[in-house]
């Protein structure tokens, strides 16, 4: 199967490349939401506890 | 048994799963990024173009996968819910609500893939058949499932809430799974199925298998990527939280 074949799929190009591009599209994009996530969620716990860098600290605090 | 001394309910509390999450998921990545790129190369370069379907068979290299995960992950998700409501264990409730947008992806993914699909060898995208849909209701129960958590504040009872649906909806996935037998479905029958041979050539069966393991690490990665985040929004007031981040960041 040379390229040219290969992005031609035989006349049903749009049928395969729409199913195969959306999945492994929105699989990439379920990634990435969860790496901001989780970005999102460490920056916030840096804000709000900065100094609490123990448990004996964080115990003493409150 | 008896002197047998291991905390089994060790990994059932969100601190000590945390880490051990945060330890796999790298492992499991690694070899979703493989199997996917193994089953792909085979899917399109090495297994033969139908004699009934020319190209548009391959489709059945994400349609199948997806199909799958999308019942599996629903079984699991009500089974991790039931236990969590059951035992009370906030772990398995927070590992039900990681599963879910993942089986609705999945869910999708399948509906789409199979429209797709079903307009070049159907001649139509959408029909009411039996198997398709109950694929639907599943999509429809996963979004039923994220909103009825969504909009109950008390997580606790949100988790309640919610297994009792994903309980009631587990019904389906068996009407989904033995929908070709039971009905006269515009549907073709099930390629795999346990206890028989399958009704595939070997080489599309080693790239269709192969792509439904990749499916399956990839849910695992992303459900533990998600599960850390549950967790780490739940248990943000909790001593360990801060005890974890103090040492990380």
């Amino acid at each position: 199967m040379n390229w040219t074949q290969f992005f031609h799929m035989g006349g049903y190009a749009f049928f395969v490349w729409g199913s195969f591009g959306v999945a492994l599209s929105l699989m990439a994009a379920e990634v990435v939401l969860l790496r901001r996530r989780r970005k999102r969620l460490l920056l916030l716990q840096a804000r709000q506890a900065p100094k609490m860098s123990s448990l004996k600290e964080y115990e003493t605090t409150t | 048994m008896g002197s047998s001394k291991i905390n089994w309910y060790k990994y059932t509390s969100p601190a000590s799963f945390y880490p051990l999450a945060g330890k796999m998921i790298p492992w499991f990545a690694v070899l979703t990024a493989a199997l996917l790129a193994t089953g792909l190369y085979i899917g399109f370069f090495v297994a033969p173009t139908d004699f009934q379907q020319g190209d548009a068979y391959r489709i059945i290299y994400i349609h199948v996968p997806a199909s799958w995960m999308a019942m599996f992950l629903y079984a699991m998700m009500a089974i991790y819910a039931g236990l969590g409501l059951a035992f009370n264990a906030r772990l398995w409730s927070m590992m039900a609500s990681a599963i879910a947008p993942t089986g609705a992806l999945f869910a999708f993914i399948s509906l789409w893939t199979g429209a797709l699909w079903g307009k070049p060898m159907w001649g139509t995208w959408w029909v009411w058949d039996a198997r398709l849909t109950s694929t639907l209701i599943l999509l429809f129960l996963y979004i039923g499932f994220l909103s009825l958590q969504g909009v109950i504040d008390d997580k606790r009872r949100a988790d309640r809430a919610g297994a009792v649906l994903a309980l009631v909806g587990l019904v389906n996935v068996p009407i989904i799974y033995f929908s070709v037998q039971w009905w006269n479905t515009l549907h073709q029958g099930a390629t795999l199925r346990l206890g028989r041979s399958a009704s595939i050539a070997p080489v599309m069966l080693s790239a269709l298998l192969i792509m439904i393991a990749a499916c399956w690490v990839y849910a695992i990665t992303v459900t533990l990527m998600r599960l850390r985040c549950i967790i780490l929004e739940r248990e943000q007031h909790a001593p360990w939280v801060a005890q974890l981040l103090g040492r990380t960041i």
